[in-house]
C-alpha cells in the first residue's frame, strides 16, 4: 500500500496532487457558502481559455532547452502592439482581433529572434537572464508608450504625452471570441471561439512536435551534446523555440485582452510570465519537459484555483484580500518548487 | 626473482593488500616494499590498480566509504591505520599531484606552506583565538626557499604560481611534500606527463636528490625508459594482481613491457582472414591534429583500409580518442583527411555524417543517447536529421514516419538482440550493454561506409561486452563495413582487430597486428622503438 502511494504521488506529482486537493477543497466549501456553481464554472472556463494559449508559448520554450520562458512579456509585449495599431487602424469586431494578431505575430518573430540570439549567448543561466529581459523589455516599453506615436483618442491620453495605462477594449474588440458560438448549458456559459482557438492552438504545437522541425528541436533541447554529434543546428533549433514561445506569448495576449476587456500597458504585463510558468508546473511539466497535456492540465488547476478562491475566502474572511495573497504564494511557491527540482536547465551543455 | 633479503628494514610495507568494490575485486594481493632512500617504480596499465593501492596508502575516503580494505600497511616496520589523507600527511607520506593540486593566485611560498603557516601571536589573536595569528612571512619564505634549493630549482619564493611555467608546477609541489619535516615516503603519480624531456630530466635529478636524503620514493609511471634511467626496483601490477617485483639491473625494457600488457584475455573470435596490404585505402588522415583536451592528436597520419577492422589503442590521455572526435568534427582539428578519394571538410559534423562516417561515442550516456527518449527516436533520429530519412511529407513540411520508424527500430532490436520491453521503453532505464546496441543501431540507420566506434565496451559487464564485440565483428563480416574502433582495453583490440594502431603521446607509435609478442604492444604503448629483433612471434 506504502509503495502504491509512493508511485502514485511519483508520477503524478506532489505538487499537482496538493494543488487538486485544495482546488476541490474550495469548490466543496463554495455549497455551504451559497456560492452560484454555474457561475464559478463559467468563470472557471473563461480564464482557463483567457490564460490557456500563454501557458502554451511555455512548451517550446521548454522543448528547445531554455527553460522556462520567464521572459514572456517579450512575446506580451509584441502582442499588445499588434493590439494597439489595430485600433489605431480604427478597426473593429472579429477583424480588429485578428489584424491586431497578425500584426503581432511578425513584431514577435523579430523579438522572438532577437531575445533568442540573446540567450544563445547565456547557456546554462537561461531562466535567469530571462526573467531580467523580460523586466527590462517591460521598462523599456514604458518609455516607448510615452513616446509612440499613436493618434487614436482611445489610446491617448486626452490631456499630456503618452498613452494609457488602460485602454477599453469596448467598441472594438472586447469578448469577440468569448461570445463567437458561445452557449448556455444549465446557467453555464461556454465561451466556445476561445475554447476552440486554446485547442487549435494546442493542435498546432502538437503537430510542430511531430515535424522533422519539433523532433530536432526537442533533441536538441533535452541533450545538446547529442545535437552537435547528429549535426543538428542547436543554436538555430533554439533561436526557433524562442521565437514560437514569443509569437504564442503574442497571440496570448490578445486572447487574454479581447476577454478581459482591456488592454493593459506599462507594468501590468510584468508578472504574467510566472503566472503562466506556474501554470503549465502544477500541470506536471519540468524546466526540461513538457506536454500539450501539461499545459490543459496545469491552466485548469491553476486558474480555477484562483478562480474558486476568491469568492470563497472573501466570503469566509471578509474584507480580506487574503485570495491576492494566496494566488502570489501559490505562484511563486510552485516555481521554487520547480527550480529546487531543476537539473540545471541547459547547462548540461 | 624480487631479490630481498628479510632481514633489510623497510620504511614502508604493504603486504597482501586486497581491495573489493561493490562485489569486484580491483587488488589481488598486492605487495609493495620500499627500502628508505630506494626509488621504486610502480608500473602498470590503466586499471592495474595503481590508483587504488595509492588510495589506500592515503587512507582516500574512497577507500573506507566503500567497506575498506584487506592486509597490512607497516611504517617503519609498525602496522599503522591510515583514516584519512590527514593521517598519512600527519605520518610522514607525501604525494606529487598528476593534476596540480596549487592555488594560482597565491606565491611559490604560501602553496608550499599552505595549511601548516608558522604563525605569530598578537594581541588580537591572544583575545580572539588562534585563528586570528599573524602569519610569519620571514620564516616561511626561509622555509620555502630551503625546500626549493634542496631540489635545486631556481625559482623565486614570492612569484604567483598562476606566471609560472606548468613544468615548474610540478616542482612547487615537490617542494611542499619536502617541506614537511620528517617526509619518509614520497609518492610520485605520473610527474612527468606534462614536463618536457629537460624539466622531466630535472625531476628525474631531483628525484634521486630527495632518494639520497633516505626518502623512500615510488615512481607511478608507464613511461619504460624513465623506469630503466632512474628507479632502483620496479613492481609491476597487470588487472589488479601483483606480477612481479624486479630489480633494475637483472631486468630490461622488452620484459618489462611485456609483463604489464600480458595476455589477459583469451582471444575471443581470431581473426581468420589477414587484411590483405593491397586493399584499398577508403580512409587517409594526414597531418591531422586534433584540440581535444585530455586526448590530443599531434599531427598524425593514419590509414584505414576498406572493409578492415582497425583499432586504436594505447594508454589514456594519449590522444587515442581524440581521432574519432576529430574526424567526425566534434572538437577542434586541423590537416587533412581524405575520405574515398575526397578531402573531407574539417570541424564540420554535417559534413562528415552525409559523406558516410557514423560514430558511437565514447561518451554514451553524455553524447550517445537522448536518456529521457525511446529507443525508436534514439535510433531514427540522426537519420531523419541528416539522410531525411522516416519522414513523410505534407506539403512542404516534413513530419515523421512513426511506422517506418517503428519498424526499423523493431528490426534493430531484433538483429542486435536490444533486451527491452519494446521500442518505447526510455534509454534511461536499460542496461549499459543495450545502450551501446541502441547507440550502435543509431549508426547503422546512416548506413555508413565507415563506423567509428568508441570505448564501447567502457562500463559493461563481461558478458554484453562480448555480444557488442561480437555485433561489430558480424557487421564488418556479413556487410563488410569498415570499423575502427577505439578502445583502452587492449586485449579486447586483439581479440577482434586485423590491424591495431597503438597511439602515444597524440602520434600513432606503431601499427602491429593482434597476434603481436606483447612486449611489443607495451614498448609502442610507452613511446619507446621497437627493436629490430622483436619480430612477430
Amino acid at each position: 500500500m506504502k509503495e502504491k502511494i509512493k508511485t502514485f504521488i511519483g508520477k503524478v506529482g506532489l505538487p499537482r496532487i496538493i494543488i487538486a486537493v485544495f482546488f476541490i477543497l474550495l469548490c466543496v466549501l463554495a455549497i455551504p457558502l451559497n456560492l452560484s456553481v454555474p457561475m464559478l464554472v463559467s468563470d472557471i472556463l473563461v480564464r482557463f481559455g483567457m490564460n490557456g494559449i500563454l501557458v502554451l508559448a511555455m512548451v517550446p520554450a521548454i522543448l528547445c532547452g531554455i527553460g522556462l520562458n520567464f521572459g514572456l512579456p517579450i512575446g506580451i509585449l509584441a502582442g499588445i502592439l499588434g493590439g494597439l495599431i489595430s485600433i489605431e487602424l480604427n478597426l473593429s469586431g472579429g477583424l480588429g482581433f485578428f489584424v491586431g494578431t497578425l500584426i503581432g505575430i511578425p513584431i514577435a518573430i523579430l523579438f522572438g529572434y532577437l531575445y533568442g540570439q540573446l540567450l544563445n549567448k547565456v547557456k546554462g543561466s537561461e531562466m535567469m537572464i530571462a526573467t531580467y529581459a523580460g523586466f527590462s523589455a517591460i521598462s523599456l516599453m514604458c518609455i516607448g508608450w510615452l513616446l509612440l506615436p499613436f493618434k487614436s483618442s482611445e489610446i491617448r491620453w486626452p490631456i499630456g504625452q503618452g498613452l494609457r495605462t488602460t485602454i477599453t477594449l469596448e467598441g472594438r474588440f472586447a469578448k469577440i471570441l468569448d461570445n463567437f458560438w458561445a452557449f448556455n448549458i444549465g446557467g453555464v456559459r461556454i465561451p466556445t471561439g476561445m475554447l476552440l482557438l486554446f485547442f487549435i492552438g494546442c493542435v498546432i504545437v502538437w503537430l510542430f512536435s511531430k515535424s522533422k522541425t519539433g523532433i530536432m528541436m526537442a533533441a536538441e533541447g533535452s541533450n545538446p551534446k547529442f545535437a552537435i554529434a547528429s549535426s543538428i543546428p542547436v543554436d538555430r533549433m533554439r533561436i526557433i523555440g524562442t521565437i514560437l514561445s514569443t509569437v504564442l506569448g503574442s497571440i496570448g495576449i490578445m486572447v487574454y485582452s479581447q476577454s478581459y476587456g482591456f488592454i493593459q500597458l506599462y507594468q501590468a504585463p510584468m508578472m504574467m510570465g510566472f503566472a503562466a510558468v506556474a501554470a503549465i508546473l502544477i500541470g506536471g511539466a519540468s524546466t526540461t519537459k513538457a506536454k500539450i497535456s501539461h499545459v490543459i492540465i496545469g491552466t485548469f488547476l491553476f486558474q480555477g484555483l484562483l478562480t474558486v478562491g476568491l469568492p470563497v475566502i472573501n466570503q469566509m474572511i471578509k474584507e480580506s484580500n487574503l485570495s491576492e495573497v494566496i494566488r502570489i504564494i501559490v505562484s511563486n511557491g510552485i516555481i521554487i518548487y520547480a527550480l529546487t527540482k531543476a537539473k540545471g536547465g541547459a547547462a548540461h551543455e | 626473482m624480487g631479490g630481498y633479503s628479510l632481514n633489510e628494514e623497510y620504511v614502508l610495507r604493504m603486504e597482501n593488500i586486497r581491495k573489493e568494490y561493490f562485489g569486484n575485486l580491483v587488488l589481488k594481493g598486492i605487495n609493495l616494499k620500499i627500502k628508505p632512500g630506494e626509488i621504486h617504480a610502480l608500473l602498470g596499465e590503466n586499471g592495474a590498480g595503481k590508483s587504488t593501492l595509492m588510495n589506500i596508502l592515503f587512507g582516500m575516503p574512497v577507500i573506507h566509504s566503500t567497506g575498506g580494505f584487506q592486509g597490512e600497511v607497516l611504517l617503519n616496520e609498525e602496522v599503522i591505520n591510515i583514516k584519512s589523507p590527514k593521517d598519512a600527511m600527519e605520518l610522514g607520506i607525501g604525494m606529487v599531484h598528476q593534476e596540480f593540486m596549487l592555488i594560482p593566485g597565491f606565491t611559490v611560498s604560501e602553496n608550499i606552506k599552505i595549511n601548516r603557516e608558522i604563525t605569530n601571536s598578537t594581541i588580537i589573536s591572544k583575545v580572539f583565538g588562534k585563528n586570528l595569528k599573524k602569519l610569519d612571512f620571514k620564516t616561511m619564505n626561509k622555509d620555502a626557499r630551503k625546500a626549493l634549493d634542496t631540489i635545486g630549482i631556481g625559482i623565486d619564493e614570492l612569484t604567483y604560481v598562476s606566471s609560472l611555467p606548468v613544468g615548474y608546477m610540478q616542482f612547487v609541489e615537490i617542494a611542499r611534500e619536502i617541506d614537511k619535516s620528517s617526509m619518509k615516503v614520497l609518492v610520485f603519480d605520473e610527474p612527468t606527463a606534462v614536463l618536457t624531456e629537460s624539466e622531466a630530466e630535472t625531476l628525474m635529478n631531483t628525484m634521486k636528490v630527495l632518494a639520497n636524503k633516505g626518502i623512500g620514493i615510488i615512481f607511478i609511471t608507464h613511461r619504460l625508459d624513465e623506469v630503466m634511467l632512474v628507479a632502483d626496483n620496479i613492481t609491476i601490477l597487470r588487472d589488479g594482481e601483483y606480477v612481479n617485483t624486479l630489480k633494475k639491473s637483472e631486468t630490461n625494457v622488452i620484459e618489462l613491457a611485456e609483463l604489464m600488457v600480458g595476455r589477459k584475455l583469451e582471444i575471443i573470435q581470431k581473426t581468420d582472414d589477414d587484411i590483405e596490404e593491397h586493399r584499398e585505402k577508403i580512409l587517409e588522415i594526414q597531418n591531422f591534429n586534433v584540440d581535444m583536451p585530455g586526448e590530443r592528436i599531434k599531427g598524425i597520419n593514419l590509414d584505414v583500409l576498406k572493409g578492415e577492422i582497425l583499432g586504436l589503442g594505447g594508454l589514456a590521455g594519449q590522444g587515442k580518442i581524440g581521432i574519432a572526435n576529430g574526424v567526425m568534427g566534434l572538437y577542434p582539428s586541423d590537416g587533412e583527411v581524405i575520405f574515398q578519394g575526397n578531402a573531407l571538410k574539417l570541424n564540420n559534423p554535417k559534413e562528415a555524417l552525409e559523406s558516410g562516417l557514423a560514430f558511437v561515442s565514447e561518451d554514451r550516456r553524455g553524447v550517445g543517447l537522448l536518456l529521457d527518449s525511446s529507443i525508436e527516436l534514439n535510433i531514427a533520429v540522426t537519420a531523419m536529421e541528416v539522410k531525411n530519412k522516416f519522414l513523410k511529407y505534407f506539403g512542404f513540411i516534413k513530419f515523421e514516419d512513426s511506422k517506418e520508424i517503428r519498424a526499423y527500430a523493431e528490426k534493430m532490436i531484433k538483429a542486435l538482440d536490444i533486451r527491452c520491453t519494446g521500442p518505447t521503453q526510455t534509454t534511461k532505464s536499460l542496461s549499459g550493454g543495450n545502450q551501446q546496441k541502441v547507440c550502435i543501431a543509431r549508426a547503422l540507420a546512416l548506413s555508413p561506409s565507415i563506423l567509428f566506434v568508441s570505448e564501447p565496451t567502457r562500463g559493461i559487464d563481461i558478458g554484453a561486452k562480448k555480444l557488442v564485440l561480437d555485433t561489430l565483428v558480424n557487421l564488418n563480416r556479413e556487410t563488410g563495413m569498415t570499423i575502427v574502433i577505439t578502445s583502452s582495453e587492449l586485449a579486447e583490440l586483439r581479440s577482434i582487430c586485423h590491424r591495431i594502431a597503438i597511439i602515444t603521446e597524440g602520434k600513432v607509435a606503431g601499427i602491429l597486428k593482434p597476434q603481436d609478442k606483447d612486449a611489443n604492444f607495451g614498448l609502442l604503448m610507452s613511446g619507446l622503438e621497437i627493436p629490430r629483433e622483436q619480430g612477430v612471434d
